[in-house]
């Protein structure tokens, strides 16, 4: 069964709060990125939930889901490695350094490291184009990358 | 050069109120307030802004779109930056949000709103708990909530996370999926000056258009107006990526030659190669070639040459570049981008996407470049909204110009089995 955790729960009092009552509907996708925050992934049981909560049926739920890349239906790590490979990243050498990323972390491109800690996604522009190549690593942006920086930065993660 | 937006970025703890006021942040709406609405909407008219997000539409006629009469109204922020080489708004959001606060509150006044949503593109997490920050502090000092300043004028705002998706910059999709809706681009007319969100008259401007009001209004439409070209007023936030020495976003006054932003301000072609292309506005407009660097920075001039000033990003190509591999990263980017509610963008970007994969892995044939052109013909002016014009434009301005480098793949090809 799912559940949203007591801090999310105060959260979603508070994102309610920004729409007018009969267009709650519009809480739809702040609550599944509490979810995937909570859970690392959406299920069909918290799409469930959130349907119960805005009046809407899961069938809704799931295809509003399903069109955002931020969602996924199976969990990630516990950190989530958003690599740029966008034009101005490609220009200056991100190519080379994904491939050296996953190589360090002994995954495939898309893969998730077996103990869940690192989960590795090529990723498209993500507005950081002036300091590419870069990465972002949960919520945080890494820029000007070089593969000792990567080294440094993955093996300072706990 | 003439800074509005970044002459005290990269002062200390700006984003905080207490340095934002010390700089003299807020000081407009004191001013607009002695001020009638419509007085303001015709003061932004006067300054000649357009808007910054893409399309340069002019701000204040946008303004005076909405529909008469119809309450309640909204303002929705575009804080999606997803364009491919931009990075501007996010450089204001995490270092400024006060700025686009004033900004809101400025436009919320002139058109009679009462409602604002910031909608921020999922991954921008961390700009998002800083605009929170922001709006919290506002509230405290008076500038939003009930009867702001005294003035009898009431306005909210909130922010509205995105969750990955290139298509919600669009404005009608930025507004399906602020409704909670999947991010498809709706049919226009109505625009939605006339039914936005909530099927209720609202403006949706960029962030970067946003901040340059409170400017206006502190100094008169006529000191923005003296700024820039006959037809392209003010300064913009250029993003400079790509092969430069110092990357970065530089505030240019409009007009501003390309080639002094590539070689002054952004220092140059790395390892002094040569010049080879530029994308002046974001991967959505066509790419022009070296000897057009001395084109002025601004929507007429880059219009006069075929392409268009966009959303202000500036990618720069050397001369160590096949611009098919260029092309072929693009076009990969729209077919994911894609939204698939209409035919020839769903099919065509990845029609396009195979046959330049197999031209830039030796797999070419040379009619392949025709198929290109035909795809690209069969996408032009068809698709529901102009992500598909969008997906043509790298792919079409390649060849056109840069036809030799598809020549070269492809007579490798015939070179090697010939052997
Ligand atoms: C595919 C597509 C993506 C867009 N992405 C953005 C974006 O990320 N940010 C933005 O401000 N405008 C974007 N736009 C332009 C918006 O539709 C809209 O014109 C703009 O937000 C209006 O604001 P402005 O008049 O202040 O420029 C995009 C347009 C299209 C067709
Ligand atoms: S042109 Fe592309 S993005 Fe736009 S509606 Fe059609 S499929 Fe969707
Ligand atoms: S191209 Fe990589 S962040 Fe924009």
């Amino acid at each position: 069964m799912f559940a949203f955790s007591k801090e999310a729960e105060e959260k979603i009092e508070k994102i309610l709060k920004k729409y007018p009552e009969e267009r709650k509907r519009s809480a739809l996708l702040p609550l599944l990125t509490l979810v995937q925050r909570q859970e690392r992934h959406v299920n069909p049981d918290a799409m469930r939930e959130i349907g119960r909560r805005l009046d809407l049926s899961p069938a809704y739920v799931q295809s509003v889901c399903s069109f955002y890349t931020m969602y996924s239906s199976k969990p990630v790590g516990k950190y989530l490695i958003l690599f740029c490979v966008n034009i101005s990243c490609q220009l200056n050498g991100c190519d080379v350094l994904l491939a050296h990323t996953a190589k360090k972390l002994n995954i495939e491109i898309g893969g998730t490291t077996n103990d869940m800690k690192f989960s590795l996604h090529r990723e498209e522009c993500l507005a950081a184009c002036s300091g590419g190549p870069m990465m972002r690593i949960n919520d945080t942006f890494y820029e000007n990358l070089t593969a000792a920086k990567i080294d440094q930065i993955l093996d300072s993660l706990d | 050069m003439t800074q509005i937006l970044f002459h005290n970025i990269n002062k200390k703890n700006l984003h905080t109120l207490e340095v934002y006021e010390k700089e003299g942040g807020y000081k407009g709406l004191k001013k607009a307030f002695a001020k009638e609405p419509g007085e303001i909407v015709e003061m932004v008219k006067a300054s000649g802004l357009r808007g910054r997000g893409g399309a340069g539409f002019p701000t204040g006629l946008k303004w005076s779109f909405l529909a008469k009469d119809v309450f309640p109204r909204y303002l929705c922020c575009n804080a999606d930056e997803s364009e491919p080489g931009t990075c501007k708004d996010r450089e204001l959001l995490q270092k400024n949000p006060h700025l686009l606060l004033e900004g809101m509150i400025l436009c919320s006044y002139a058109c009679k709103i009462e409602t604002g949503y910031i909608y921020l593109r999922g991954e921008f997490y961390d700009l998002c708990e800083i605009m929170e920050g922001a709006i919290e502090e506002a509230y405290a000092k008076g500038y939003l909530g009930q009867n702001i300043l005294g003035s009898g004028f009431n306005l909210d705002i909130h922010t509205h996370l995105g969750a990955g998706a290139y298509i919600c910059g669009e404005e009608s999709a930025l507004l399906n999926s602020l409704e909670g809706g999947r991010g498809e681009p709706r049919m226009k007319p109505p625009f939605p000056a006339v039914q936005g969100l909530y099927e209720k008259p609202t403006v949706i401007n960029n962030v970067e258009t946003l901040c340059v009001v409170p400017f206006i209004v502190n100094n008169g439409p006529e000191k923005h107006a003296a700024l820039g070209t006959e037809k392209s007023k003010g300064t913009k936030l250029v993003s400079v990526s790509g092969h430069v020495k110092k990357p970065g976003n530089y505030e240019i006054e409009l007009g501003t030659p390309v080639r002094e932003i590539i070689y002054d301000l952004a220092g140059g072609i790395r390892d002094d190669n040569q010049l080879k292309a530029y994308i002046p506005g974001g991967s959505s407009v066509p790419m022009v070639t070296a000897d057009l660097v001395d084109t002025p920075y601004d929507y007429e001039s880059l219009q006069a040459i075929g392409t268009m000033l966009g959303s202000g990003a500036l990618i720069v190509i050397d001369d160590t570049v096949n611009i098919v591999e260029t092309a072929l990263r693009l076009t990969s980017f729209y077919m994911h981008e894609s939204c698939g509610k209409c035919t020839p963008c769903r099919e065509g970007t990845r029609w396009m996407w195979q046959l330049l994969q197999q031209i830039h892995t030796g797999k070419g044939q040379p009619e392949f470049v025709e198929k290109l052109e035909d795809i690209c013909d069969n996408m032009s002016f068809k698709c529901f909204c102009p992500l598909g014009d969008a997906a043509v434009a790298p792919v079409i301005s390649s060849i056109q110009k840069f036809r030799a480098d598809y020549d070269e793949l492809i007579a490798k090809l015939k070179a090697d089995t010939a052997v």
